[in-house]
């Protein structure tokens, strides 16, 4: 573990693949903006790689990065957990961030618990949402502020339970693609460079890549907490770019009804209901969605409906806890709006003591 | 060629089949109200360990961490055909977390210096896929997570497919490997019938103090130790007796263990209950859709 430093950066793991930039730490970006600003600190970006990783340095702060920490090395070209682990590992020594935000990822899920095993600090793994509070341990007198609050379901989704690592920092957590609110880049945002040496030359990477291949990523409909659905009001295959963007703001899957497919707007990978994939996500937003029993089957169990119509005799509205009756081009944008500025209030407030 | 593996197989709530309150006061999961089951990745780590030794020799040890009714599992893994097993118990390691887990499992792993260890991907309970990780990294043995074929162990080095979010990539590596286990790898074998009814008395030391304190009020200590001695000597006579080891067994800091070795502190529980909100209408407009978003945002439905 590493001393408890209070103007440590909160920091967050750059995953990228050959330059791609992956979700998770875009999201993660915006989350950990939020801490970093309620604890008065710096939001830094770990990008690890081989060559060429630098133009992604400006993505990063364009997303809210304040300092990006970039390591470049051969070694670290392809992934494995060796070579990670040891930088990372260095990295938090040598730099001291008080929180280290990991998406649950493959990757991210096989770095983390290496590197806090190494650094002999504590790990919550798959939150799905992240806070900070003060925390008082049972049967003592101290408390200790604003550490950081890792929420995560546990005994198969029960219960949620509120993890803290109080002590031996750095607070690392890795978190639930899909679950934060992506920001919205401002290019302006330029991010302080911080080059760090990789230090690998002792090491040979003990695995040895024999082959590998990427492969089409299916939905994951049933693991996601929101779900926003387009049916035939959507009305084009342009207009479904709407559904797409609503549900990278929320953080959210995409879906669909019959009527969706068979008009072509989208791949029927993306079907909900009886003869699609079945659902219960804690929101469900239904966008041009009339309500068909084939439909609600699939996803009556969610447990909240917000259904957004042009038809005020719809029968998704009979089912759907709130609804609007509306145009859902203009509806959607609104929505977005909404969202943006209540993710940025919801940073200002303290929801929990 | 032969080579030895250990398996670590956790004892699990089934947490399809939760029934009353499933965690305790200090926040650590109440299992005295929950059906134990054997954690379901772990079995298929068993069965790849298993083809290993049934196709190039060696012998498949299993080591499991808990209470003593934990030997459950062992005798479990060795219905299925694991050729022994170790039962951790210890009221030192209560309450550990994945760091302190890891570490006391590196102490057992270490005295058993295997060629490969396996350990399932991920347990159904806490759902946190990182004991596997960690062992490996207290063991410095080299880690394949998410291992969904394991394609070829040949001249001590191991050739296996992992399952990534992204794809899959194909890797190798000389052993001495740690590998956590998908459960798309292989399909585990039944229990043996035939084993089942030679080890069904297979017992471990922590659980014949356990039967012995319940069957009969033992005077002092050394009368109930000579006791158990007696019982224990019996099963090892009959090959029915399950290694036990304590935290000094194995040479474990107690300060590493359990809740005082646990960085992680659970601060509460909540169960999931979504309340029914009433059927309401917004206007389409910038006020109406903003009001919605804010109710969606103070229930924490949107975070």
């Amino acid at each position: 573990m590493i001393e408890r430093y209070r103007q440590g950066d909160v920091w967050v793991f750059a995953e990228e693949d050959n330059g791609r930039l992956f979700d998770a730490p875009i999201e993660l970006m915006g989350k950990g903006r939020e801490l970093a600003d309620e604890l008065g600190v710096s939001l830094g970006a770990v990008l690890l790689g081989g060559r060429g990783t630098e133009e992604l340095v400006n993505r990063l702060g364009a997303y809210g990065a304040d300092k990006v920490y970039l390591v470049e090395d051969a070694k670290l070209r392809h992934y494995q957990t060796a070579p990670y682990r040891k930088v990372m590992a260095d990295l938090c020594n040598r730099f001291k961030p008080q929180i280290v935000l990991f998406g649950a990822t493959s990757k991210g899920r096989d770095l983390a618990p290496s590197v806090a095993s190494a650094l002999g600090c504590g790990l919550a793994a798959d939150c799905t949402d992240l806070r900070i509070g003060d925390y008082q341990p049972k049967r003592s007198s101290k408390v200790y502020n604003k550490v950081l609050f890792q929420i995560r379901p546990m005994l198969g989704g029960n219960v949620i339970a509120t993890v803290v690592n109080y002590k031996s920092w750095p607070q690392m957590a890795t978190v639930r693609e899909g679950v934060m609110v992506m920001p919205a880049p401002n290019a302006h945002n330029k991010p302080e460079l911080i080059r760090y040496d990789a230090g690998l030359e002792g090491l040979v990477p003990p695995l040895r890549i024999v082959e590998s291949r990427g492969q089409k990523k299916t939905p994951d409909l049933q693991g996601a907490r929101v779900v926003v659905a387009g049916g035939a009001g959507v009305g084009t295959r342009e207009n479904f770019k709407l559904i797409w963007e609503l549900a990278n703001c929320i953080g959210g899957a995409v879906g669909c009804s019959r009527a969706a497919v068979d008009l072509g707007f989208i791949d029927k990978d993306y079907l909900i209901g009886q003869t699609g994939t079945p659902i219960r996500p804690a929101l469900y937003i239904a966008c041009g969605i009339s309500g068909a029993d084939q439909h609600r089957a699939g996803m009556e169990e969610s447990a909240r409906v917000v259904a957004i119509n042009i038809d005020p005799q719809a029968p998704i509205f009979s089912f759907a806890d709130y609804g609007i009756v509306g145009d859902l081009t203009e509806v959607i944008p609104r929505m977005i709006k909404a969202i943006r500025a209540g993710a940025r209030v919801e940073s200002l407030g303290k929801r929990l003591k | 060629m032969n080579y030895h593996s250990v398996v670590c197989v956790k004892q699990v709530p089934d947490t399809n089949r939760i029934t009353g309150n499933p965690m305790k006061d200090d926040g650590t999961v109440n299992r005295a109200a929950l059906e134990a089951i054997a954690n379901p990745d772990d079995m298929h780590a068993l069965e790849a360990a298993l083809e290993i030794r049934d196709h190039h020799g060696g012998s498949v040890s299993v080591i499991t961490m808990g209470p003593p009714r934990a030997a459950e599992v062992l005798r479990e893994a060795l219905y299925r055909g694991a050729d022994d097993g170790y039962l951790i118990s210890d009221e030192r390691a209560a309450g550990s977390d994945t760091l302190a887990t890891s570490y006391v499992l590196a102490c057992a792993v270490k005295k058993l210096s295997p060629d490969m260890v396996f350990c399932g991907r991920r347990t159904i309970d806490g759902d946190n896929a990182q004991v596997g990780p960690q062992l490996a990294e207290k063991t410095e043995l080299t880690l394949i997570t998410y291992v969904d074929s394991l394609v070829a162990v040949e001249d001590r080095t191991v050739t296996a497919r992992r399952d990534l979010d992204t794809g899959w990539e194909l890797v190798a590596a000389e052993l001495p490997v740690l590998m956590t286990v998908a459960h798309t790898a292989n399909t585990p074998r039944p229990p043996s019938v035939k084993r089942m009814m030679k080890l069904k008395k297979a017992r471990s030391r922590p659980e014949i103090v356990e039967k012995l304190m319940r069957d009969a009020d033992w005077p002092d200590k050394t009368s109930l130790k000579t006791a158990v001695d007696r019982r224990a000597a019996e099963l090892e006579k009959h090959g029915l007796l399950i290694q036990s080891w304590t935290l000094d067994d194995i040479g474990a800091k107690p300060g590493r263990c359990g809740l005082r070795g646990s960085p992680t502190k659970i601060h509460r529980v909540q169960s999931i209950v979504f309340t029914a909100a009433e059927q309401k209408r917004f206007r389409n407009d910038e006020a109406g859709v903003s009001e919605l978003i804010g109710l969606l945002i103070k229930d924490h439905t949107i975070r």
